[in-house]
């Protein structure tokens, strides 16, 4: 009931943001979060951004995606099977 | 409460590999070695989540098996379906059962079984009962549907309250005349006093719900510490912010209200949310399975909003609640009974077949224990 997701904001109209995340997109309302901007990223509850995640936290995020991309590229690269393996 | 809509690897994403070539399994690893030299410092705890998706994330990450023995983590009343009251979800039924209403809520409310139906059989019967992911899609509804009375069943704590708020606000925008709301919303502070009070068992700390407190921030739960001597720490929701929040409170020397989950929590929470809150709704006392009525923990529409009430607009005769038979439902949302020492779990109790709502919704401490149970090597015991 309280599962809230992190997703990134793509773009805004009118108070509703395109919202991303892992190459799915979906929309948000941003009433609770009227400062929030493009290239934020929100907790997604019910239709509706509860909060920008902190900027640090964000980037470090970003930072972890961006390597487990990599680490994921090279046991590709390795074995060529069972892609995501690395992840359980 | 299931969310189809939810990117299924959005979750998984976020506990996976760290910077410095260490993965979130030695993370896990390290802090359940943390917390077991924690735990056998302090001696045995008695921990409580009140957050039914914690509850579904302790079971889903196995996490029990990593607990030291000094620590038992039960589960109280965090699934909003579960907490619902018998008589209120009789309300539901019978809007339901008027011919002009669409009735909209969330998706695990509508199998939970009232006093004689539920939902899902009245849709079953005829009914138009509709499951959404957004209080703001039964908005639109109202509007497609202009000769409908279209009637939002609201359920859930402080992180739901406010998108419902939004919701409200914008039917009152649009002039829509035909939508309304039944709040059967709940606030937790009251919920975690009501606890204590009863004293029925002794809870060494809490660990506090991660969104609920994106809305409220962690001020709220002051007087846990402080007047009742019990400490708190906020926990967000990948293995590692539950064993962190729980190492956290172990490692507690005075009782305190702390944040775990800092990288979505503050203090004093979302401020923008809360004055929505304020302005759409008013505290009411409610009405909790296995806490029975607490002071002021409901929330109901403000005398501006009143219009919008569907309590007002359409009023129900119910008939005598019924609780479901043998159902002890109510001492597993207190902590009080293990699900898996109910004498019907996973005998005459499972998700296909379920007497009461904790076995009902995917957040429910039983249908968690039932799901999870061979990650829980449950499976030999039963």
């Amino acid at each position: 009931m309280c599962l809230a997701v992190p997703m990134r904001i793509v773009s805004i109209d009118h108070g509703v943001a395109t919202i991303e995340a892992d190459g799915l997109t979906q929309r948000a309302g941003l009433m609770l979060v009227p400062e929030a901007a493009v290239g934020d990223f929100v907790l997604v509850h019910a239709g509706f951004a509860i909060t920008v995640l902190d900027a640090e936290e964000a980037a470090e995020r970003e930072k972890l995606f961006a390597e487990l991309r990599e680490a994921e590229a090279e046991a590709e690269a390795e074995d060529g099977d069972e892609p995501g393996a690395g992840l359980a | 409460m299931s969310d189809p809509e939810v990117p299924s690897g959005a979750i998984a994403s976020d506990a996976a590999a760290l910077p410095g070539g260490t993965t979130a399994g030695d993370r896990v690893a390290a802090l359940a070695g943390e917390l077991a030299s924690a735990a056998a410092e302090r001696g045995p705890a008695t921990y409580m989540e009140v957050c039914g998706t914690h509850t579904m994330a302790i079971s889903r990450f196995g996490l029990r098996e990593l607990f030291p023995e000094a620590i038992r983590l039960v589960s109280g009343p965090g699934c909003p379906v579960c907490v619902t009251a018998t008589g209120d979800l009789d309300v539901a039924v019978a809007l339901a059962r008027q011919p002009q209403v669409t009735l909209v809520t969330f998706g695990d409310l509508v199998r939970v079984p009232a006093s004689r139906s539920t939902l899902a059989d009245e849709r079953a019967a005829g009914a138009d009962v509709r499951v959404v992911y957004s209080a703001a899609d039964a908005v639109e509804l109202a509007a497609r549907l202009p000769e409908r009375e279209v009637v939002f069943v609201g359920i859930g704590f402080e992180t739901t309250a406010p998108t419902v708020a939004a919701a409200v606000l914008t039917a009152r925008d649009r002039g829509l005349p035909n939508f309304s709301l039944l709040s059967l919303h709940k606030t937790m502070p009251g919920a975690l006093r009501a606890l204590l009070d009863a004293e029925e068992m002794a809870i060494t700390g809490f660990l506090l719900p991660g969104h609920v407190s994106v809305i409220t921030g962690s001020d709220c739960y002051r007087f846990v510490a402080e007047e009742y001597g019990v400490g708190g720490v906020v926990a967000g929701f990948e293995a590692e912010d539950v064993l962190e929040a729980l190492l956290m409170l172990a490692r507690q020397r005075t009782p305190a209200i702390e944040i775990g989950y800092r990288r979505a929590v503050h203090p004093e929470g979302n401020l923008v949310a809360q004055r929505l809150m304020a302005e759409v709704f008013e505290p009411c006392d409610a009405s909790w399975r296995g806490l029975g009525t607490i002071p002021g923990s409901g929330l109901r529409l403000a005398p501006a909003f009143r219009s919008y009430a569907a309590e007002e607009r359409l009023p129900v005769e119910t008939g005598e609640t019924v609780e479901p038979a043998g159902c002890a439902c109510g001492t597993v949302l207190r902590g009080a009974l293990d699900p898996v020492d109910c004498p019907l779990f996973a005998s005459r109790c499972t998700p296909a077949s379920p007497v009461g709502p904790c076995m009902v919704s995917s957040e429910g401490s039983c249908a968690a224990r039932y799901r999870y149970r061979d990650v829980e090597g449950l499976e030999a015991e039963l």
